[in-house]
């Protein structure tokens, strides 16, 4: 079990919805500390990938396997999602689905939820160890605000958020579950050119400080190509390419998936 | 373009008249009267014009404070008369001298109101304080948790009929050993709770993936088939009769004349008023109550954050079914007698009604809510008839015009002072409460 022993493999992935074969045959594996990409016209299968990963999918077909630190390799397909968030595995949605009607600080310590343990009746009594372990959780969830340059917002409803922010937000309430690995789905879309710059400095600051490895879709080629170091090509749920961003830009099965023809 | 608007709605509140004359014409206006074998036809033409301009009038009215609705905005909350006023009765509020004077007064009417006004106001008065505590349950589950109960009436049943049915199977033996059988009462208030929360627990298995109108319509029928269950087991329950001559709360061996047992049990509904609200907020400002929120929000990304969804809408319908109960040991206290007409699906559509119309997920509005829906009608009896027509009306006109509710939730805000520490440890943070 070497260092390069990947943290995620995905072998033989197969996720049919009816007739329709939405991911075909897909092998895939990620290693600690990479930030790897997943790239592919609309409609390739990558959200599904993402949502056979995380539980919200069960796959028709294939085994999707972790590893964390230097325990035991496990398989967490079929688990379910709040299950595989446990197991350090935490994502962003592509149509953000934030908690609108909290607060951006609520929003950030759901994602703190299992790393607490007041249930019910601690709730009601509301003994020092509670009350200690809030504390704490509000100045962890701030951190991670600050972090994601969320702290001027951290009382606003956040469906009152700028577009750029609520998917800051998305990852901010990732973040907060403590991951080892992080799932990005197109974390740049509608952003403007000067937020996705700083967008790119924040996923590069994640993986550098927090040490979380990253695996995100993107359509952004600049982005995929500037944080990248290893790309996976998507195209009609079959897996057509996979190497560094220059290996991909000269790939003529790339370009051809690309351009439709 | 304003002239235009102006223009199209007089025009449009024309149409409606004449169509709305054609409508009520056969129903207003003309009245058959059969004398001796033969109809007669009457027309009543006077009415006519009164049609025509009221349904102008409303239509024009409804028209118009709609346009001003959509112009208003996204920001409700934004100016105005009332929420200039709110906004001044908050920060008089944050005084620390003027709340306390303000909860002491309150106090002082709260304590007082028996004595002040009677034994009819006070009976009144602990039917309407049952529902604060039904409405405050319920506020758990449709506000918090997002989850549509129509079958709510259901735990209010379970705990009035474990207090009902406590006393007819254990009551003898109470008698026999000579304890006062009003001890029933303290010994139903937690097993009525408890029980509820158990048949809260079991309604949440088959409705787990459900949203929506699946799980309106399962808890319906959950709620109608509690009340039928209770109506058609006579043996044990008394049947449609129910049950009758259950005794009222023990008061230090006395046993009081009706005057002052009401009384009592309505210091005994304060009391348990306080103690939902105190549990409730303590509840929506931790852990499980955000939790609870963020299913309400998104039950997928709520999944995806790690938080188990079974756990959670186990915890709601529980909580919510436990006030349920506590408030249905109340009722059979109060009227003395309890049958399966109580648990109707009305009730439940009440609670609801209240906790839409004081406002979800807030507190102050569950409380508000309740007091309103089961005050004004007791006061106002000669409209007690339109009730659920003016219930009906209300609900309209607080969606549409303030979908917050009258008395929404004022959210926790939090202050910082100074930079979040690195350490982790440090109570940096200072959790300001700005919530009332
Ligand atoms: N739950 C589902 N039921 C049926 N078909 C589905 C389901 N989810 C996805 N699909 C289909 O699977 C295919 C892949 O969808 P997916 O959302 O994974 O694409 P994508 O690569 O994320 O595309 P985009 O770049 O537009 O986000 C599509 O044809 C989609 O219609
Ligand atoms: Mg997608």
């Amino acid at each position: 079990m070497s260092a390069t022993d990947p943290i995620l493999e995905i072998d033989r992935l197969s996720m049919i919805f009816g007739g329709l074969r939405a991911i075909d045959d897909v092998s895939l594996h990620i290693r600690e500390g990479e930030i790897c990409a997943l790239i592919g016209p609309n409609g390739a299968g990558k959200t599904t990938i993402f949502n056979c990963i995380t539980g919200v999918y069960r796959p028709t077909e294939g085994r999707v396997t972790i590893r964390r630190g230097s325990g035991q390799r496990e398989a967490i397909q079929g688990l379910k999602p709040n299950v595989i968030n446990r197991k350090g595995l935490a994502r962003t949605f592509q149509n953000i689905r934030l908690f609108g009607n909290m607060t951006v600080l609520e929003n950030v310590m759901i994602g703190r939820h299992n790393a607490l343990a007041a249930g019910v009746l601690r709730a009601i009594a509301r003994d020092a160890a509670t009350r200690d372990e809030e504390e704490r959780l509000i100045d962890d969830c701030r951190r991670i605000l600050v972090k994601m340059r969320l702290d001027p917002f951290i009382n606003e409803t956040a469906r009152n958020l700028p577009y750029g922010a609520q998917r800051r937000l998305e990852i901010a309430r990732a973040l907060a579950t403590d991951p080892f690995l992080l799932l990005l789905d197109e974390p740049v879309a509608g952003m403007n050119p000067h937020e996705t710059k700083e967008l790119e400095e924040t996923i590069n600051l994640i993986r550098d400080e927090e040490k979380v490895t990253i695996l995100l879709i993107e359509h952004d080629m600049s982005l995929v190509m500037n944080v990248s170091e290893r790309i996976y090509v998507l195209d009609y749920g079959r897996l057509i390419a996979e190497g560094t961003p220059d290996e991909i830009k000269g790939n003529p099965e790339v370009i051809k998936a690309y351009l439709g023809e | 373009m304003e002239r235009n608007k102006l223009f199209r709605d007089l025009r449009t509140s024309l149409i409606i008249a004449a169509w709305f004359s054609f409508l009520l014409f056969p129903l207003l206006v003309m009245k058959v009267s059969v004398t001796s074998g033969a109809a007669l036809v009457r027309f009543r033409w006077e009415r006519l014009p009164g049609i025509a301009v009221a349904a102008f009038a409303l239509s024009f009215a409804w028209r118009r404070a709609l346009e001003w609705n959509e112009a208003r905005g996204d920001k409700p909350s934004g100016a105005g008369p009332i929420a200039a006023l709110t906004a001044r009765a908050r920060s008089a509020l944050a005084v620390k001298p003027i709340r306390l004077s303000v909860s002491a007064v309150l106090l002082a009417v709260v304590a007082v109101y028996p004595f002040a006004l009677g034994m009819y106001h006070t009976n009144i008065m602990i039917t309407a304080l049952i529902y604060v505590i039904l409405a405050l349950g319920l506020n758990i589950v449709v506000g918090l948790g997002g989850l549509l109960n129509l079958g709510y009436a259901a735990f209010f049943a379970v705990g009035a009929y474990t207090y009902g049915l406590l006393w007819k199977y254990a009551g003898p033996a109470f008698v026999a050993a000579g304890v006062d059988p009003g001890w029933l009462f303290w010994i139903a208030l937690p097993t009525a709770g408890v029980l509820a929360a158990v048949f809260g627990a079991l309604l949440s298995l088959p409705v787990l993936r459900l949203r929506g109108d699946y799980l309106a319509i399962i808890t319906l029928a959950f709620g109608e088939i509690v009340r039928m269950v209770l109506q058609n087991s006579g043996a044990v329950t008394g049947g449609a009769t129910g049950i009758s001559l259950i005794p009222r709360p023990w008061f230090f061996g006395l046993r009081l004349p009706p005057r002052q047992a009401a009384t009592y049990i309505y210091y005994i509904a304060v009391a348990l008023v306080a103690l939902t609200v105190f549990v409730v907020r303590r509840i929506e400002d931790s852990r499980v109550g955000r939790a609870l929120e963020a299913m309400r929000e998104d039950e997928i990304a709520c999944e995806a954050m790690g938080v188990d969804l079974v756990r959670n809408k186990l915890v709601t319908f529980s909580l919510g079914a436990f006030w349920a109960g506590i408030a249905g040991v109340l009722l059979a206290a109060q009227t003395t007698y309890i049958n399966p007409d109580s648990f109707t699906l009305w009730e439940s559509i009440t609670v609801l009604m209240a906790v839409v119309i004081g406002g979800t997920g807030s507190i102050p509005g569950a409380i508000g809510g309740a007091l309103l829906l089961k005050l004004l009608p007791e006061y106002f009896r000669p409209l007690a008839q339109y009730r659920m027509l003016i219930y009906g009306i209300a609900m309209i006109l607080v969606i549409i015009f303030k979908p917050d509710g009258l008395f929404p939730r004022n959210r926790k805000k939090y202050t910082f002072e100074g930079a979040p520490s690195e350490g982790g440890a440090s109570p940096a943070a200072d959790g300001q409460e700005a919530r009332r």
